[in-house]
C-alpha cells in the first residue's frame, strides 16, 4: 500500500442497481480514500447493503461503473474477480462462520485454501489473529459454542486473516450488548488503524458508528442524500437527515403508512 | 495430502463395499466358472428354431461346449442359420448332429450336440449337416388332433354315429 | 381464457429455466470436478458421512428384504416343483433390482435429505455468500466433495445391500425352511452372469448415484434460504429423487435386460 497513493480505493460512478422492476440506487456516486472509514446509514431496504454487494461484484450495476483501486469491476473474469476479492475481507451480519469447523478453522480457512503455508506458519497466523480480537482462548470452541458477539468476533477475525485492504462490514453492531458493542466499534477502528485498513460500514447504530466513522453517507430513495463527516451529518439542515440522526418518528419518512382515511375505517366523523 | 480422522472408517466402508461386490461376483455369480478359451465358428441351419437366443448353451452329454455366436435368416434356402462358437479344446467328428432342445419343461432353449463316427473333425468354418428342430407346440397339438380324428374316422362306421 | 394459457405459458417458462439452471450446475460440478478431487480428503469425509452412516439402514433393510424373498419366493416356487430355485430367484431379485433401487431410495431418504438440509441450512447462514466474497468457490469446496462421495458410496451400499440380501435369503431357506444348501448356491451360480446381473447391477446404481445425490445437492444450492424453503427442499429432494430413480430403473433395465 502506497502511503503517497490518493487515487480512491473504491469508487461508484453514476452506478444505477435494481431487480426486476425495481429500483434500488439511482445514479449513485461514492467515492473513498485509502485508510478511512466509511459509515453508510439509511433507511431499511434503501440500498445500504447493495453497495456492499456490489463492491464485491456479487450483484452487476445496470448502469454506471464500479471501481476497486482503479480497476472497474464488470469486465473481470472469475480467476481476476477471485483476485480481486482476496484483497476484501466481509463481516456479515451475524458471522456467517462455517458451523462444522472450530473457531480455529475458520479462521485457517482463507489461508488454506489460499496459501501453500506450513501447518506451523497457519497456526501463528490463525492465533496472531485472533489474539488481535481478543479470542486466542477460544480456539477450539464450535460456532454454536460462543455468543453472538463472540461469533462476529471471529468472522472478523476471519476476514482479515490474508491482511486484505479493504474490509466490509454488514449490520456489524446488530444485536449486541453494550459492552460487545463497544468492543467491536473500538475493534474495528483500531484495526483500520493498525493494519492499514480501508473501512466501510453499513449500520443504523449511529451513536457507535458516528465515534469511529471519518466520513459519513446516507443512502434513502436511491440516492445518496447526505455525505461528509459526522459532525456535518449532526449539524445538518436536510429535513431527511435531521429527522434520521434526531431519530424523529415522523419527517419526510411518514409515520403513518398510506392508507383510508380514518373516517372510514372507524366509521368516525372527521 | 491432509489426513482426516474419519480415514479408518471409510477404508473399512470401502472393504466392505468391495467384500459385497466380490460376494455377489463369485459366490452368488459366475465368475469362477467363466470360459475365457479360444473358441472356433461353426454353423447350422434349421427349418424352425423355435425359442433358441443369442448366447444360449451348446451342450454335449449335458456339459456346455460352447455359445451360440448369432441367429440369421437364410433367404435362398429359408431356413434359420445358427453360428456357433465352440471351445478349442472340444472337437466333433463332421457327422455331429444338433438338435435343438428344452430344459426342462419351461426352460430355455438350447443346443445338444450328438458326435457322429468320422474321423475327421469340424474345423472354424465347417457346417453341421444334420439337423433336427426345434418341437413346436402347435404343431405338435395339430398333430394330435388330426390322428385322433383319423381314429375316430376309421372307428365311425363300426359305430354308425357321426364324429 | 387468455389468463389460464398466461399461467401455463409463464410455468413452463419457469420450468424450463430451472431445468435450464440445473444443468449449468451439473456442468459446472463436472468441470469443477478435477480440482475437487485433488483434494481428496474432502471426498473422503463425504463417503464417511453419506456412506459409512448409511450402513446400517442399509444392512437392516437388506437382511429383511432377502428374508421376505426368499419366503415369498418359496411359497410360489414349490407349486411348481422348483422350491430349489429359491437362492436363484433372491439373487436375481436383489442383484438386478432391488439392490440397486432400494439402496438409492433409502440413500434418498436418509442420506439425500441431511445434504439437502446442510446445504440449504449454509445457504441461510449466509455461509455459501461468505465464501464467494472470499474467492472460494462453494460449488467446488462444498458441493463438488458431496457429489463423489455420493458417486462412490451408492454402488458400495448397493453391493452391501444385495449381499446382505443374499445372506439373509439363505437363512430364511436353508436353516428355517430347509432347502437344500447345495442346490440353494448352485442353482444360483448357474444362473445369475457376473456381467449381465451383477455387472448392469452396478451400473444402474452408479447412475442412481450420480442422480440421487444431483438432486439433494440442486435442492439445498437453489432452495430458498428460510426455514420453510430448507423444509420444503428437503421433500422435493425425497420425492424427485425417488420418482427419477424409479423412472431410470424401467429405461435402464428396459435397455439392460432386453431380449
Amino acid at each position: 500500500m502506497n502511503p503517497l497513493a490518493t487515487a480512491p480505493l473504491i469508487e461508484l460512478r453514476n452506478v444505477s442497481v435494481g431487480y426486476g422492476d425495481r429500483v434500488i440506487l439511482n445514479g449513485v456516486n461514492l467515492k473513498l480514500e485509502r485508510g478511512k472509514v466509511l459509515a453508510l446509514i439509511g433507511t431499511s431496504g434503501g440500498g445500504k447493503t447493495t453497495v456492499l454487494r456490489l463492491l464485491g461484484r456479487q450483484l452487476r450495476p445496470i448502469s454506471g461503473q464500479v471501481f476497486f483501486d482503479g480497476q472497474d469491476l464488470a469486465p473481470l473474469s472469475l480467476p481476476e474477480l477471485y483476485a480481486v476479492r482476496r484483497r476484501m475481507g466481509m463481516l456479515f451480519q451475524f458471522g456467517a462462520l462455517f458451523t462444522d469447523l472450530s473457531v480455529f478453522e475458520n479462521v485457517a480457512f482463507p489461508l488454506r485454501e489460499h496459501t501453500d503455508l506450513s501447518e506451523s506458519m497457519i497456526r501463528d497466523l490463525v492465533l496472531m489473529k485472533l489474539n488481535a480480537v481478543g479470542l486466542r482462548g477460544a480456539r477450539d470452541l464450535l460456532p454454536s459454542e460462543v455468543s453472538g458477539g463472540m461469533a462476529r468476533r471471529v468472522a472478523l477475525a476471519r476476514a482479515i486473516a490474508l491482511d486484505p485492504d479493504l474490509v466490509l462490514y454488514d449490520e456489524p453492531f446488530a444485536g449486541l450488548d453494550p459492552i460487545s458493542l463497544g468492543v467491536a466499534a473500538r475493534l474495528i477502528r483500531d484495526l483500520n488503524d493498525a493494519l492499514g485498513l480501508t473501512s466501510v460500514i453499513v449500520s443504523h447504530d449511529l451513536h457507535e458508528t458516528f465515534e469511529i466513522a471519518d466520513e459519513v453517507a446516507m443512502i434513502a430513495n436511491g440516492q445518496v442524500v447526505a455525505q461528509g463527516t459526522p459532525e456535518e451529518l449532526r449539524h445538518s439542515d436536510d429535513p431527511l437527515v435531521r429527522q434520521f440522526v434526531g431519530a424523529q418518528a415522523d419527517g419526510p419518512v411518514r409515520f403513518h403508512q398510506p392508507a383510508r382515511p380514518v373516517a372510514e375505517d372507524f366509521g368516525v366523523s372527521a | 495430502m491432509q489426513s482426516s480422522r474419519y480415514d479408518a472408517w471409510v477404508g473399512f466402508f470401502v472393504l466392505i463395499g468391495g467384500a459385497a461386490l466380490l460376494f455377489l461376483a463369485l459366490k452368488a455369480g459366475n465368475l469362477l466358472s467363466l470360459n475365457f478359451d479360444e473358441t472356433y465358428q461353426v454353423s447350422a441351419r434349421f427349418d424352425n428354431i423355435g425359442g433358441l437366443k443369442a448366447r444360449a448353451a451348446v451342450k454335449s452329454a449335458g456339459v456346455v461346449v460352447g455359445r451360440v455366436e448369432s441367429i440369421s435368416f437364410d433367404d435362398k434356402t429359408f431356413q434359420a442359420k445358427v453360428v456357433l462358437n465352440l471351445h478349442k479344446a472340444t472337437l466333433f467328428p463332421k457327422d455331429s448332429s444338433a438338435k435343438i432342445l428344452t430344459a426342462g419343461l419351461l426352460g430355455e432353449q438350447y443346443i445338444g450336440l450328438e458326435p457322429g463316427a468320422e474321423e475327421k473333425n469340424l474345423a472354424s468354418g465347417d457346417v453341421i449337416r444334420q439337423t433336427q428342430s426345434a418341437v413346436v407346440l402347435e404343431n405338435l397339438i395339430g398333430q394330435f388332433i388330426n390322428s385322433k380324428a383319423s381314429d375316430m374316422g376309421s372307428a365311425a362306421p363300426a359305430s354308425g354315429s357321426k364324429p | 381464457m387468455m389468463a389460464l394459457a398466461t399461467r401455463i405459458g409463464a410455468g413452463l417458462r419457469s420450468t424450463l429455466v430451472d431445468v435450464g439452471a440445473a444443468a449449468r450446475l451439473f456442468g459446472s460440478l463436472l468441470a469443477r470436478s478435477p480440482k475437487a478431487l485433488a483434494r481428496f480428503v474432502l471426498v473422503r469425509e463425504q463417503v464417511f458421512y453419506l456412506g459409512n452412516r448409511s450402513l446400517s439402514i442399509i444392512g437392516v433393510s437388506g437382511l429383511f428384504v432377502g428374508f421376505v424373498l426368499a419366503l415369498q419366493g418359496y411359497y410360489t416356487l414349490q407349486r411348481y416343483g422348483s422350491a430349489e430355485a429359491v437362492g436363484l430367484l433372491v439373487a436375481l431379485s436383489l442383484v438386478r433390482e432391488l439392490g440397486p433401487v432400494v439402496a438409492a431410495l433409502l440413500f434418498a431418504g436418509r442420506a439425500g435429505t441431511s445434504l439437502t438440509a446442510e446445504i440449504g441450512l449454509m445457504k441461510a447462514g449466509e455461509q455459501l455468500t461468505a465464501m464467494e466474497m472470499m474467492a472460494v468457490d462453494p460449488v467446488q469446496r462444498v458441493l463438488a466433495p458431496r457429489f463423489w462421495g455420493g458417486f462412490i458410496a451408492m454402488p458400495l451400499l448397493a453391493a452391501v445391500f444385495s449381499a446382505v440380501g443374499i445372506i439373509g435369503g439363505w437363512l430364511v431357506a436353508v436353516p428355517l425352511i430347509g432347502i437344500d444348501a447345495g442346490a440353494f448356491w448352485s442353482q444360483m451360480q448357474g444362473g445369475v452372469d457376473v456381467f449381465a446381473d451383477v455387472g448392469n447391477g452396478v451400473i444402474k446404481s452408479l447412475v442412481f448415484g450420480v442422480t440421487v445425490t444431483f438432486v439433494a445437492l440442486l435442492q439445498g444450492y437453489t432452495c430458498s434460504p428460510t426455514p420453510e424453503g430448507v423444509s420444503a427442499a428437503t421433500t422435493r429432494t425425497v420425492v424427485l429423487a425417488s420418482l427419477a430413480v424409479l423412472a431410470l430403473d424401467f429405461m435402464l433395465t428396459a435397455l439392460m435386460f432386453s431380449i
